[in-house]
């Protein structure tokens, strides 16, 4: 391998780590706030990607039966479970929220979805449609069960992601797609070509990685956010709602995977079930993380990125199993560094 | 005068095993309270289930209202607020934010915010001094401060104390019973869980016995302290 060869694998891992790291930190982000190891988050980016391509093609997407269905069902199980609780009343403004809203994007995404729209509309009306994924998710299928272990939240969790899949190929087929790329500049840096979407990529990471750190720094709301994941009873005694600061995780983290999604669609052919692989990878950089802290979350992901690069310049076949044979150094260090750390707890 | 908390027949149970059997009490607006008894009398079970932390049968009425009815957020939001045995600081963040979380549940209408902020500072001035390290790098008092200022600054108007004294030492419990005094004339109530039975019953107005899960002995403190019974086992013989 030459060096020119080896910083243009550079530049590509880079970009593709740098995806993986917004996706790796919405899986924190919501492992840490509502112990959920969140399977299906890849396939909120993959299905953002999905919508977008539909936009492009001036085609309703598969996302505003999706959402609508997803809506409904949350709707339907928690007016029962209001019902049953005595709560009644609450219904409405409930319904307002966690239907209404999340049908805007859906409405206006059927009225405009033939027009001809500027690309920048259409990347933020497939980011809206996604975006009520996450906390309608959490209500349904997390919400009823929030004091579980993390091992059923897990189970759980999975399930999810195949009933999504299934969804996914009803809704948007089993053809795969590739949208747009977001600008098709090409410039040429330190003697190597760097594209404009490559750079774009970067960018809206480390732009969304600074918000991200400007919302937890700096905001009551953040704050709530850290503190229902360090201690949730002390939250609790706080008056900070453990679902409502779950809802806002995922939230967050569905912005977060939508923006993964209109940054990696351009790059490879996404699939109803592309998402799967997708968020394993950006799982890996979590791991790394050990699902707690930002910013080697943020390192390991970008690593994951590098190194599936490379590994497909060498065996392409084999990229995958590159990645994921790296999780077992990085488990048997996890698990070694977590040790120690339970006996520092244990002194206390 | 109605009672701000009136308790009755109140039983907690963990699975099968009841930790508290049919207790009873109340607090009138303005009173000091404190609930003494030995260890696993189920004073701590007793406080978690006026919180809703732990589902209980019985009643429980707050300022006139039903409190079963409400979760443990719509109890802080009516300014109740539980100092609990374990504390449950927010570990990996600064003492300020700790802080901060306290006043959660209400307005962060700045002024007013800053001076309880202020207020609590005065009142713990290791506190501030403090207020950018992490709170599971405090030293044990601090924390106890911490806990004590977080609650604070919930504007609490039932403060249910649970051991504030746990491992402090004997000049820095002075304090903090000073400290509950102080909260007294400021319009606070408080139940008070204490271990160190003689300096809670000087503070309170009233005191409950509790043991193995039953109320054994309830009257003013100052009668309580004078019983002959009750200083054998508790305050440690004769005074
Ligand atoms: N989670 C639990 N599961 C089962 N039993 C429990 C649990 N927590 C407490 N208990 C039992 O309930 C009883 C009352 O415990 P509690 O903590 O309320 O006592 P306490 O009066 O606060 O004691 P201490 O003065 O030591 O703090 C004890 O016998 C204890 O073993
Ligand atoms: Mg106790």
């Amino acid at each position: 391998m030459t060096a020119e060869i080896a910083l243009i694998l550079g530049v590509d891992g880079i970009a593709t780590g740098a995806i993986y790291v917004l996706v790796a930190l919405g899986i924190v982000l919501i492992f840490s706030v509502t112990r959920v190891v969140f399977v299906p988050f890849g396939d909120l980016a993959a299905f953002t990607a999905l919508t977008l391509a539909a936009l492009q093609s001036g085609q309703l997407p598969g996302t505003v039966w999706l959402v609508a269905v997803v809506a409904g069902l949350t709707l339907l199980a928690e007016a029962a479970r209001l019902v049953r609780s005595g709560r009644a009343r609450k219904i409405p403004s409930f319904a307002a929220v966690y239907f209404v809203l999340p049908m805007i994007p859906v409405l206006l995404c059927i009225a405009l979805a033939q027009t001809d729209m500027p690309m920048a509309i259409e990347v933020i009306l497939a980011v809206l449609l996604v975006l009520p994924l996450g906390p309608l998710l959490n209500r349904l299928a997390f919400r009823p069960i929030a004091d579980a272990p993390v091992l059923v939240l897990l189970i759980v969790a999975v399930a999810l992601h195949f009933a999504l899949a299934g969804l996914g190929l009803i809704f948007f087929g089993p053809e795969g797609f590739r949208t747009e790329p977001l600008s098709d500049a090409i410039y040429e840096i330190g003697g190597t070509v760097v594209s404009a979407q490559a750079m774009l990529v970067v960018l809206a990471s480390v732009v969304f990685m600074g918000l991200l750190y400007l919302f937890f720094e700096f905001t009551h709301t953040g704050k709530a956010l850290r503190a229902t994941a360090v201690n949730r009873v002390g939250a609790r005694l706080m008056g900070i709602r453990p679902t409502v600061t779950g809802d806002v995780a995922f939230l967050l983290a569905s912005l977060l995977a939508g923006v993964a999604g209109v940054l990696i669609g351009p790059i490879t052919s996404i699939y109803y079930d592309s998402g799967f692989l997708f968020g394993l990878k950006a799982f890996v950089g979590a791991i790394i993380g050990g699902l707690v802290s930002y910013p080697i979350t943020a390192l390991g992901a970008l690593f994951v990125g590098l190194l599936e690069s490379y590994a497909s310049f060498w065996n392409s076949a084999f990229k995958e199993v590159v990645i994921f044979s790296f999780l077992i150094p990085v488990l048997l260090w996890r698990s070694i560094s977590a040790a120690s750390h339970e006996e520092e707890e244990e002194e206390e | 005068m109605t009672a701000l908390l009136e308790v009755n027949d109140l039983h907690v149970g963990y699975g099968k095993v009841e930790a508290v059997r049919g207790v009873s009490m109340s607090i009138q607006p303005g009173q000091i309270v404190t609930v003494i008894g030995p260890n696993g009398a189920g004073k701590t079970t007793m406080l978690s289930a006026l919180m809703g932390l732990l589902p209980s049968r019985g009643t429980i009425r707050y300022e006139g209202q039903d409190l079963q009815r409400l979760d443990v957020e719509e109890r802080v939001q009516r300014k109740l607020c539980l100092v609990p045995e374990k504390r449950e600081l927010f570990g990996e963040m600064s003492v300020a934010d700790n802080l901060l979380l306290g006043a959660y549940s209400r307005r962060y209408k700045s002024s007013d915010f800053q001076e309880r902020l202020a207020a609590v500072y005065e009142q713990f001035p290791r506190l501030a001094e403090r207020r950018r390290q992490q709170a599971n790098t405090l030293s044990g008092g601090e924390r106890q401060m911490l806990a004590l200022g977080r609650a604070l600054m919930s504007q609490p108007r039932l403060l249910l104390l649970d051991e504030p004294s746990l491992g402090l030492a004997p000049l820095i419990v002075r304090e903090i019973f000073q400290i509950i005094a102080s909260l007294r004339k400021a319009g606070v109530s408080i139940l008070l869980v204490e271990q160190n039975a003689r300096a809670a019953l000087e503070t309170a107005d009233y005191g409950y016995v509790l043991e193995t899960g039953e109320i054994a002995h309830h009257g003013p403190a100052q009668e309580l302290l004078q019983d002959p019974r009750l200083m054998t086992a508790y305050l440690g013989g004769a005074a």
